[in-house]
């Protein structure tokens, strides 16, 4: 058991190293400017390997963009100026958050919608089991 | 006594749900998540000037190929699923109506050469990209891509991974009939 923990850990520590090394090392100016590039390649997917970040893959893709990123952040470009920049070229796809859109409504919505379409019929359940005694005999029945 | 209609609701709702799900496994049969639109289409083509494969001291602009309609097909040596594409680039290169012209992404200029000749050469022009730079203008992330440009260096249309006899005839032909139409 504990050598099969020790595995596991291995397995983790390795995985989490991997992780770490697909960030090229890029000459930041200051802590705070790597914290902001960090945060903005999170937001961003690898059009290539979609379940990854920008930030987190390896691919050349990633690499290349991130490259991109970085220099337009040197030149002083805002993250705004820099996600349209890339939505202008990959849609927006590229974004993990998607913007609020007339093809991103069921997205956004839809999930609400179907809450709240759940709540009333709760509701109106509820309301009709608290009708008079002698109508609830024939309403607990099978429905739910 | 019951209200018939209620009785029907858990059924209703169940139907609902058989119903969104198979529409999902559907579509998702029969689309790949990892094609997406591009934003481009009916945009203007990046402007570009890179160099021809057969002698890179020479530049193929934007600006040179306005005038006519072309396809633009980006292909690598390194690119599998390229290969699978190129049978039919050879079978149709003649039957497009319109230049076929490669851009070569990513790749070094001996390797595309050397593939070219191995496998035959379906292109009318074949550019580069080494550094993969002007690809990022174009939104290009996986070879193969093709682009149909018009005659005003306007994106028409765009089909990301392999051509195939079958998305030629049903998406593109009809795509560069139509630009034949209108005279662009």
């Amino acid at each position: 058991m504990k050598r099969l923990l020790a595995i596991v850990f291995i397995v983790f520590a390795l995985a989490l190293g991997a992780a770490a090394f697909a960030i090229d090392p890029l000459p930041f100016k200051d802590n705070a400017q790597r914290d902001r590039f960090q945060h903005l390649t999170r937001e961003l997917r690898c059009m290539v390997c979609q379940d990854e970040s920008l930030l987190a893959s390896n691919a050349d893709f990633a690499k290349q963009l991130r490259r991109q990123i970085f220099d337009m952040m040197q030149q002083g470009k805002s993250d705004k100026e820099i996600k349209d920049w890339l939505v202008a070229r990959y849609s927006t796809f590229i974004l993990y958050d998607p913007p609020l859109a007339p093809s991103t409504i069921a997205l956004w919505f839809g999930t609400p919608a179907i809450l709240l379409a759940g709540g009333i019929v709760v509701v109106l359940l509820l309301r009709r089991r608290t009708r008079p005694a002698g109508s609830i005999a024939e309403d607990l029945g099978d429905d739910w | 006594m019951r209200k018939p209609v209620g009785r029907f609701v858990p059924l209703i709702v169940f139907a609902a749900l058989v119903v969104f799900f198979a529409v999902g496994l559907v579509w998702n049969q029969t689309h790949d998540a990892r094609f997406v639109p591009s934003p481009l289409i009916d945009k203007p083509a990046p402007a570009f000037r890179l160099p021809r494969l057969e002698n890179p001291t020479q530049f193929v602009t934007k600006a040179e190929l306005l005038g006519k309609p072309y396809l633009l097909n980006v292909f690598a040596s390194w690119c599998f699923a390229c290969g699978d594409e190129h049978p039919t680039l050879m079978a149709y290169r003649d039957r497009f109506g319109v230049p076929l012209i490669g851009y070569d992404y990513k790749d070094a200029p001996q390797d595309a050469r050397a593939w070219l000749q191995r496998h035959g050469d379906p292109y009318h022009e074949v550019i580069t990209d080494q550094s993969g730079g002007t690809a990022i203008d174009f939104g290009v992330y996986g070879a193969p891509e093709t682009y149909l440009i018009d005659a005003k260096g306007v994106i028409r249309y765009k089909h990301i991974g392999p051509l195939t006899p079958d998305v030629i005839a049903k998406e593109l032909e009809p795509k560069i009939r139509a630009l034949e139409g209108s005279g662009t």
